[in-house]
């Protein structure tokens, strides 16, 4: 996120990808966001990613498949992908529009999400964080 | 009106005097009217309390209520006749409605008995100037009006409080109706109690949604024993509430699905499929506590999960 304020920041945390969504991307911001995101797991050669967004009210269902489409390209790099925090009124809206989580997994919080990728790799935390 | 022209000698001269007149006559007939009914008010009470009990009206009431009851509101009737003013009608007859209402009473006993007084009276105006036919049209012509006014306020002030209490009713079957309640840590329950409509539906979701936020539960589990049945639209509504439960890291296990709603949900084919049941609440607790990764033992070894 090159140009204002950082609209998502993407923290490296072991072998981890935190991506912590601030605020409310548009459709460019969102592909640029991924973009960014996909790049890095090549990079870093993450094993998780965590895509917190618990500062969104609202998202769309382009904002959706796009994170959808993450979940899938992370796969295909060989991350897994969780997404955390959604808020209650978004989970509702969500299902109320059609959006179901489908394939993509889900947490509460960043620290579920990280516990559940550390039991979806099935290593202890030290390891994985030794070989990021 | 159509007694009145039953009554009505063909040539009634006096009918067709005008207005003016009629509404200045009326104003001395109506004290009079009001006087016969005070001179003759315990013999018609009684009247009316006869016809009423062989109407088979108001039979929750016992004998000395009835006798209070149609006393104020023989009173209150003529009060109005005479003041033309509903408003204390209105305040006797909400506070009769109140008094009654919880004994079961219902609309067309209300508005039954209210409609014999009105005919009693009427019946012993009759009586009294049956030998002057224009006089008693015009007493009729007076009376009539206010008593179908009196007929009009008893029966909406009734159905009012009916509606109010109702209303009343519901607001404290929503507050107290979707208890989302912890049982271990991370372990929600919800029992559902009584008819699930879509606006409960709609709540229980978001009481559920802010649950799991609060106690950042893992598991919940949803007791739908006690809910007699359910149609399409909450069906679905559950189906949404377990996938946004999903949304927010919890999984959710459906409890104590009734072979009726079995049989319902089947029928209407909605798609349980992702939708994890158990049979009863006990086994759905047994199977959160195995997700949570729980193990409960009893002190003598025995194993209960």
């Amino acid at each position: 996120m090159s140009s204002g304020p950082a609209l998502v920041s993407i923290l490296r945390q072991g072998s981890f990808l935190i991506a912590s969504v601030h605020t409310a991307l548009d459709d460019s911001e969102m592909l640029r966001f991924r973009g960014d995101l996909i790049d890095q797991i090549g990079r870093y050669r993450a094993r998780g990613v965590i895509i917190d967004v618990a500062a969104l009210d609202v998202l769309d269902s382009f904002g959706f498949n796009t994170l959808r489409s993450i979940a899938e390209m992370a796969r295909l790099r060989g991350a897994e992908t969780v997404i955390v925090g959604i808020q209650p009124d978004l989970a509702l809206a969500m299902v109320q529009l059609g959006m179901g989580t489908g394939s993509v997994s889900t947490a509460l919080d960043l620290e579920e999400g990280l516990d559940f990728l550390h039991a979806r790799l099935s290593a202890p935390p030290d390891r994985l964080g030794r070989r990021g | 009106m159509s007694r009145m022209s039953q009554n009505s000698p063909p040539a009634d001269g006096s009918r067709t005097t005008d207005d003016s007149t009629v509404a200045a006559e009326q104003e001395q007939l109506l004290p009079q009217l009001v006087a016969h009914l005070r001179e003759h008010r315990s013999k018609l009470r009684e009247e009316w309390v006869g016809r009423i009990r062989d109407a088979h009206l108001l039979e929750a009431m016992t004998q000395q209520e009835m006798a209070a009851e149609t006393t104020s509101v023989y009173d209150n009737y003529v009060e109005v006749l005479e003041t033309g003013s509903v408003e204390a009608l209105q305040h006797y007859a909400r506070d009769l409605s109140e008094r009654i209402i919880p004994r079961g009473v219902e609309t067309h006993e209300v508005v039954g008995i209210v409609l014999l007084l009105r005919d009693v009276l009427a019946r012993s105006l009759f009586e009294k100037y049956q030998r002057d036919f224009s006089l008693l049209n015009r007493i009729l012509d007076a009376y009539e009006p206010a008593a179908n006014r009196i007929a009009n306020t008893v029966a909406v002030s009734f159905v009012d409080e009916r509606e109010r209490v109702i209303r009343q009713q519901q607001d404290s079957i929503r507050e107290l109706s979707t208890p989302v309640l912890p049982v271990r840590e991370r372990l929600l329950i919800l029992p559902i109690i009584g008819v699930l409509d879509s606006e409960r539906a709609r709540q229980l979701t978001e009481q559920l949604l802010a649950g799991i936020r609060t106690h950042r539960a893992k598991v919940v589990v949803i007791d739908i024993t006690g809910a007699p049945d359910v149609d399409t639209t909450v069906a679905n509504h559950l189906v949404q509430t377990v996938d946004a439960s999903r949304l927010m890291g919890a999984s959710v296990i459906i409890t104590g699905l009734s072979p009726t709603i079995a049989q319902t949900l089947v029928d209407l084919g909605v798609d349980l499929s992702k939708i994890h049941t158990m049979g009863d609440l006990q086994g759905g607790l047994e199977e959160a506590e195995r997700l949570l990764g729980y193990h409960v033992t009893r002190k003598d070894g025995a194993t209960t999960t």
